[in-house]
């Protein structure tokens, strides 16, 4: 296990020493590209950036209202019914919006249930296996100037809602 | 669907707040949440700033060509419809690298570019292609072999084992990515019949 945490402090670094060894094997003007690459990426961010204000706005109404505690308290008599536990549900619908906002609610689950417990390792794996759905949604296809977005968003809350069973049916397995 | 989610969550925020007595504080957090998404940006800036050059050194290099290559079988079953040697096939694969290494932000402008070099295959049309949505899928099913952010954040708050999130995390995200893949080969594979039909 201490092998993997020290590999995995080289992963970053060694996928830019290759790609660096790689380009200045064949001579090229590695620097300069990099430069060139870097404006595009500012451009990246800057056309990206309405979207970015626009989700958050909304998912800090949202936040901040208690909608989210409002649900899960209407939950609570089913909770013996749900394949997971109810404190990681606000969890897996903030994943789809914020990682940042996520990350918040898992440190405040860490805090009250333990890192460890059935909550706060349902809650670990579940994050580990869900993408913030209408971030890359909306940031992708905003790029691109796609109105219609077909299945990709019944498709991914599917998928959002598996990983959620999925995170407590193993976390339940381990714990 | 986008912009019904979107106004969803405002219409709903606001309307409960101003039930609950919680309107100050959502008074508070339209102003700070604003301010939060520009001090994001500006730390993206920085990130995905970096990580675009390495990407640009990478392209020009031919190294994301070379990864594509390999990478051709997998492409292939999993976009039939992209052209052998378009450029798209090439950041595809690259957004793919970075997710499963977990690069974070190096997938962003990776996949912009793919989803960039995908529209060109369908100029002037303004719904999602079935290699878009594929795509996008197969990245929110977000395959990952080690969750160094789960596993500092795990370490920080006292866990005894960190590390225990790996395995099945693992286990998770390939059920999920495997479910991702077959419901992504029906869906196109569906339309690609219906099409046939009518031709």
């Amino acid at each position: 296990m201490k092998l993997i945490s020290y590999l995995s402090l080289f992963l970053i670094p060694m996928v830019i020493f290759y790609i660096i060894v790689y380009a200045a094997l064949q001579k090229k003007p590695v620097f300069e590209l990099f430069l060139k690459g870097v404006k595009q990426g500012f451009l990246t961010v800057v056309e990206i950036a309405p979207t970015i204000i626009g989700l958050l706005v909304a998912i800090g109404i949202f936040r901040s209202s208690g909608v989210l505690d409002f649900i899960c308290n209407m939950l609570k008599p089913l909770e013996n019914l749900l394949p997971f536990p109810i404190q990681i549900l606000p969890l897996a619908l903030l994943k789809m919006f914020s990682a940042s906002g996520a990350n918040a609610l898992l440190f405040d689950i860490f805090k009250n249930y333990g890192t460890d417990s059935y909550v706060g390792f349902s809650a670990s794996i579940l994050l580990c296996c869900t993408e913030t759905l209408f971030y890359t949604i909306s940031v992708y296809f905003m790029s691109v100037k796609i109105k219609k977005t077909r299945w990709v968003v019944p498709v991914g809350i599917l998928l959002s809602l598996v990983s959620l069973i999925l995170s407590a049916w193993i976390a339940r397995m381990y714990v | 669907m986008l912009n019904y989610i979107w106004s969803f969550l405002i219409i709903t925020g606001i309307i409960y707040a101003s039930f609950t007595g919680q309107i100050e504080g959502l008074n508070e957090s339209i102003i700070s949440s604003a301010k939060d998404a520009v001090d994001l940006l500006i730390l993206m800036a920085g990130v995905i700033g970096m990580w675009s050059g390495f990407l640009n050194i990478a392209e020009e290099s031919g190294l994301t060509k070379y990864l594509s290559e390999k990478m051709r079988p997998l492409l292939h079953f999993l976009f039939p419809n992209i052209p052998k040697n378009h450029e798209a096939n090439d950041y595809i694969c690259a957004n793919f690298i970075a997710n499963i290494l977990g690069l974070g932000w190096a997938c962003t402008p990776t996949g912009l570019k793919a989803m960039k070099a995908l529209k060109k295959l369908h100029e002037d049309c303004d719904t999602a292609s079935d290699e878009m949505c594929t795509f996008l899928i197969l990245n929110i099913s977000s395959l990952q072999i080690i969750p160094m952010n789960m596993i500092a954040y795990r370490a920080s708050y006292g866990s005894p084992s960190p590390m225990a999130v790996i395995a099945p995390g693992l286990i998770s995200t390939a059920i999920t990515t495997i479910l991702a893949v077959i419901i992504c080969t029906i869906l196109t594979k569906k339309r690609d019949d219906v099409r046939r039909y009518h031709a």
